[in-house]
């Protein structure tokens, strides 16, 4: 069942809010052992709040558009006293004093939290495997990776413990794990979402956007969490680009392009760019323009994002140091040591190998002497692309592209070597420096029978057209493989 | 300042070069980037939120009264406001909850200004920016210094409250140059409204760069920062300190090591403040969390044009007025203390003059000014009329400043309390009888007076205020005097 | 150009960082950092003189706030997150280096 459809039947009366609860818990503790897609679920909290929900239905009160959805909840965005983690042991113990703008917003809209899911450690990855809690699996292959850092949000959607799951997407971080897990992912405009409560990665580039079954479903949480936050000086003042507004409009005379750059991008698979192929002809014959676009300065996105994002991230991380919440380690049990010890202990043991590595590259691009040659640069680099999609949007009212590289890759495969592993980003990476929307929609499956995604690009407060496209690729997209965990094959 | 030469080199003037830096919290109601209260004195750790604490997830939004108050601040500084950003300065320390510190950074609001001491000079002013305040450290053990202490105990409800940091050229040549100019600085930001300026609660804070250049040389001396001063007696006394060390060290033969040092009130000195090898990196990079603040035209003039008249104008006014020197010592003390409105009174008063006003001048920097905390007591208006009572010879000058004390102490008005102290005026008939008595009485010196000896009006006069208790216009007897002599 | 990041350059932004990397996480990070950066050859290389930096991806200026109180936090609430507390404080161990 759709969240559309849930909530129009726990409106209605048709349907409880808590039996809808009771089934999605039911498929956790049937699978959740195998996927672990949470770091907590939520059983008693979310009862609560599926009970209010029916009894503001009994008591002919408005529900909110979301009434009795199940929702996931990506572990970096702060629940009042709920724990929230990010994935690491820095926030051992840690439970926040206040709800982020998103978590408020769903509570208004009478949506039902399950649970936080799984992440890659403070949203650094690509496999949700730099967890301090253990990784997450594939529902479609148990041994292959979800894809992340918010892969234990699209493994909650994949698997139907939640109908809908918020994630945050940073360099790819909710559309490559939509796409490994065959589901829909979007990253919103730069400023469309209220970043108040998202635990920071990258500020410039971080975005909180949805994660669901369907292109109509991911916008019917996109409209119900936009919208001005005078809590976030980033957050847009004006009323947002409804993305539900043109669903059904079909892409008759829409210009469509191709971004050459990325759809033969050096390492993406046969498979991924055959399906981005197959993605552009059927737009092409559901009556769009089609024609391939040149977006040159997207190919250096990945080397200016693995100095802007660490850069940030190495300075939004600085906070934990052992004073005010979280982990505190002592060098020596006597309490000889000073301060200086307490912070080099406490975030040596707290932070896991990724956010060491990323805090350290960061340093060193911001560092005296390598400012102007790294960060400076890159800042540069990021209006190039800004000008190069510009110049494409001139022409076009979209752009194509393919999401991830290659379908779920095993566990493990990528973790020795951190450039592999960045690489999975390059398709993803040039929206968020733009701070343009993208969504990722499931196109087939691969040589492996593994999900697909493709992207749909577009200009900043594109959402509208974004969305209008990616449902009509979604409706002319292959049947789509279908998770372990819901009782599918591995393979076609 | 020429600072003295030490030991037996050859005589070489020193001559000290001071840049002050000054951080004033201002007096909004609410901390810099969120809706806690911003308030001195309170409960640890009460004014608290999660941005002010750095938790994760927060986020900061500018206050705009902090924007117009820094607007103020660099409008009465002659400053160009423009468009500014914020930067993220990056150090750890257990005050700082976010481990960087929010500051403008290379696009301040305000830069390239002037400040006019009450003396004439002006300084420079680089630049006055926006900065968020850190929380409060307590040192517990070793007698509170913290290189002894035990441990640390931090308050964060100073965290976040708004600073505006004033940067000076290195114009300033002396401490006595260096007191005056943060007093004038002071006094701006409290006629701007911007702060309240007190150094004793640290919301006002300076740190001064010292270097000393041989006297007529163009070049600077390695700076050191002198930082913990918390009054202007100890900014003097660190300044010089500072000035003569670095004398000492140069003609010794050393070099000045560029550093933060440390003014111990105590002892009486500046010490080192550097730790072993640590270098500091700030890693500045634009705030991502804030957009860019852009005043424009409108905004910069409606503020420009409420601005109330600043310390040099109403002294230029109170020396108009008074005919007395706009860089006096009297007029800058009626100023700093706010007495202007009391000259003003008497300078529209009807039958105005001049002297009237100098005499108004000078109750307010002495006898006023030493009873400023009574200030409240004494209206304009009485003042006013005081000032005129001696002004016409109804009160001697002793007899006014009785009656302006009296005033002070307990309030009323200027004749009813002249009345109760019995300073009737005398009748011109009454003083000349006592005139007449006095050189009855002295008929020796009165014959020496006659025969052109001068200097015995004084001998006169003072038996005459003997005779009348004071009560005499003693202007009026040596006048009477000279016409008796004919 | 900036030249490859040296295992001294790594030890100097780890204490900058504040953390504290044993010789084998220090040979390992200096040959991962050094990979990451060699990767970025080619934006170092790339000419953008006259391009100006985007530091925002948004066009908004003057995002401002009334200055009206708004509830703070409950002291108890936020000093139980608190490793260690005294006096309402949060307590720290001593600070020996000089304060930036
Ligand atoms: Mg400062
Ligand atoms: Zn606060």
């Amino acid at each position: 069942m759709t969240a559309a459809g849930i909530a129009a039947a726990v409106r209605s009366g048709q349907r409880t809010a808590r039996s809808v609860l009771e089934e999605h818990l039911g498929r956790i503790a049937a699978a959740e052992a195998d996927v672990h897609a949470f770091n907590l679920v939520l059983h008693e909290s979310a009862r609560a709040a599926a009970d209010a929900v029916d009894a503001a239905v009994a008591a002919g009160r408005d529900p909110g558009v979301l009434a009795g959805v199940p929702v996931a909840l990506k572990d970096n965005l702060c629940t009042r006293g709920v724990p929230t983690t990010c994935s690491s042991r820095i926030l051992d113990g840690w439970t926040p004093p206040y709800d982020a703008t998103v978590v408020r917003r769903l509570a208004a809209e009478g949506a039902v939290v399950v649970g936080k899911t799984n992440l890659d450690e403070f949203a650094m990855g690509s496999s949700t495997e730099n967890s301090a809690f253990g990784a997450t699996r594939n529902p479609h292959d148990l041994g292959r990776v979800p894809g992340g850092s918010s892969g234990g949000s699209a493994a909650a959607v994949a698997a139907g413990f939640a109908a809908l799951a918020l994630g945050s997407d940073t360099g790819g971080s909710i559309r490559q794990p939509a796409a490994l897990c065959g589901v829909v992912g979007a990253k919103p405009t730069y400023g469309l979402v209220s970043r108040y409560g998202l635990i920071a990665f990258a500020s410039s580039l971080d975005q909180i956007g949805p994660f669901a079954g369907s292109v109509a479903d991911a916008a019917l949480l996109l409209d119900a969490i936009s919208g001005p936050d005078p809590l976030d000086s980033t957050s847009l003042r004006d009323a947002p680009p409804p993305a539900s507004a043109r669903l059904g409009a079909g892409v008759d005379g829409l210009r469509v392009g191709v971004v050459a750059e990325l759809a033969a991008a050096e390492g993406i698979s046969a498979d991924v760019v055959a399906r981005t192929r197959e993605a552009a002809d059927a737009l092409a014959a559901a009556g769009a323009k089609v024609d391939e676009v040149s977006v040159p300065a997207a190919v250096y996105g990945l080397s200016a994002y693995y100095l802007i994002a660490p850069a940030e991230a190495s300075s939004n991380l600085a906070r934990y140091d052992g004073v005010r919440y979280g982990l505190r380690e002592r060098g020596d049990p006597g309490g000889a040591g000073d301060i200086t010890d307490m912070y080099l202990k406490t975030r040596s043991r707290g932070f896991g190998a990724e956010v060491k590595r990323r805090i350290m590259l960061g340093t060193y691009a911001l560092s005296a002497g390598y400012y102007d040659a790294y960060y400076g640069k890159a800042q540069r680099v990021r209006t190039l692309i800004i000008r190069d999609f510009a110049a494409a949007y001139e022409r076009f009212d979209v752009l194509l592209a393919p999401t991830a590289p290659s379908t779920a890759f095993a566990l493990g495969e990528k973790t020795a070597d951190p450039i592999t592993m960045y690489l999975n980003d390059v398709c993803t990476i040039p929206s968020n420096l733009a701070g343009h929307p993208a969504i990722s929609v499931p196109f087939g499956c691969g040589d492996d029978g593994l999900p697909v995604g493709v992207q749909v690009l577009a200009p900043a407060l594109g959402e509208t057209v974004m969305f209008q496209a990616a449902a009509a690729l979604e409706a002319a997209a292959p049947p789509a493989h279908v998770p372990v965990t819901l009782g599918g094959g591995a393979s076609q | 300042m020429s600072a003295a030469t030490a030991g037996d080199a050859p005589a070489v003037a020193w001559e000290t070069v001071i840049g002050l830096e000054v951080h004033a919290e201002l007096r909004t109601a609410t901390k810099l980037f969120c809706g806690c209260r911003n308030s001195f004195g309170e409960e640890p750790n009460t004014n608290v939120c999660p941005v002010c604490l750095g938790l994760p997830g927060s986020l900061p939004v500018l206050n705009k009264a902090a924007v117009e108050y820094a607007m103020r601040i660099g409008s009465a500084l002659h400053c160009g406001i423009q468009a500014s950003i914020f930067h993220r300065k990056n150090y750890f320390y257990p005050d700082m909850p976010k481990d960087y510190q929010i500051s403008q950074y290379d696009v301040p609001i305000n830069v390239d200004g002037w400040l006019e001491l009450s003396g004439g000079e002006r300084i420079g002013i680089v630049r006055a920016h926006l900065e968020e305040d850190t929380g409060k450290t307590t040192h517990v053990g070793g007698g509170g210094r913290i290189h002894e202490a035990g441990y640390s105990l931090v308050d964060f409800n100073r965290a976040g409250v708004p600073l505006v940091e004033i940067v000076s050229a290195p114009d300033i040549r002396s401490s006595e140059q260096a007191r005056s100019y943060v007093e004038e600085l002071r006094a701006i930001l409290v006629a701007t409204g911007a702060s309240d300026g007190k150094m004793e609660e640290g919301s006002l804070r300076v740190d001064a760069n010292v270097s000393v250049r041989p006297a007529g040389s163009g070049g600077f001396g390695t700076r050191c920062e002198i930082k913990n001063m918390n009054s202007l007696r100890s900014l003097g006394r660190a300044i010089e300190y500072e000035a003569a060390r670095q004398v000492a060290v140069v003609q010794g033969g050393g070099e000045v090591v560029q550093e933060t040092r440390h003014w111990d009130e105590a002892a009486g000195r500046t010490g080192s403040m550097r730790s072993k090898e640590e270098a500091y990196d700030y890693r500045y990079f634009p705030e991502p969390d804030l957009v860019p603040v852009d005043p424009g035209e409108a905004w910069i003039s409606a503020v420009a044009s409420a601005l109330p008249p600043l310390p040099a104008s109403r002294r230029a006014a109170v020396a108009g007025a008074s005919g007395m020197d706009a860089s006096s010592d009297a007029v800058a003390t009626v100023v700093r203390l706010g007495l202007d409105p009391f000259v003003e009174a008497v300078a529209g008063g009807p039958g105005s003059r001049e002297n009237v006003a100098a005499i108004a001048v000078r109750r307010l920097a002495n006898e006023v000014a030493a009873e400023i905390d009574s200030v409240g007591r004494l209206s304009p208006a009485s003042f006013a009329a005081l000032v005129r009572m001696e002004a016409d010879g109804s009160l001697t000058a002793a007899q006014s400043r009785t009656v302006l004390k009296e005033l002070l102490a307990s309030g009323g008005e200027p004749k009813e309390v002249a009345g109760r102290l019995g300073f009737e005026a005398m009748a011109a008939g009454d003083l000349e009888a006592v005139v007449e008595e006095v050189i009855a009485a002295h008929p020796e010196e009165w014959a020496r007076f006659l025969a052109g000896e001068d200097k015995l009006t004084g001998f006169f006069v003072g038996h005459i205020k003997v005779a009348t208790e004071g009560r005499a216009n003693l202007g009026a007897a040596s006048a009477l005097l000279r016409a008796l002599r004919g | 150009m900036a030249t490859r990041i040296s295992a001294s350059d790594v030890a100097h932004v780890a204490r900058l960082a504040r953390l504290e990397l044993t010789g084998e996480e220090l040979d390992r990070f200096t040959g991962q950092l050094g990979a990451v950066l060699e990767h970025a050859r080619d934006v170092e290389a790339l000419d953008v003189a006259g391009v100006p930096p985007t530091a925002h991806p948004l066009p908004l200026v003057n995002v401002l706030r009334d200055d009206v109180v708004t509830p703070s936090l409950d002291r108890d609430e936020v000093l139980a997150q608190a490793p260690s507390v005294e006096s309402h404080r949060f307590r720290v161990p001593r600070i020996l280096g000089e304060e930036p």
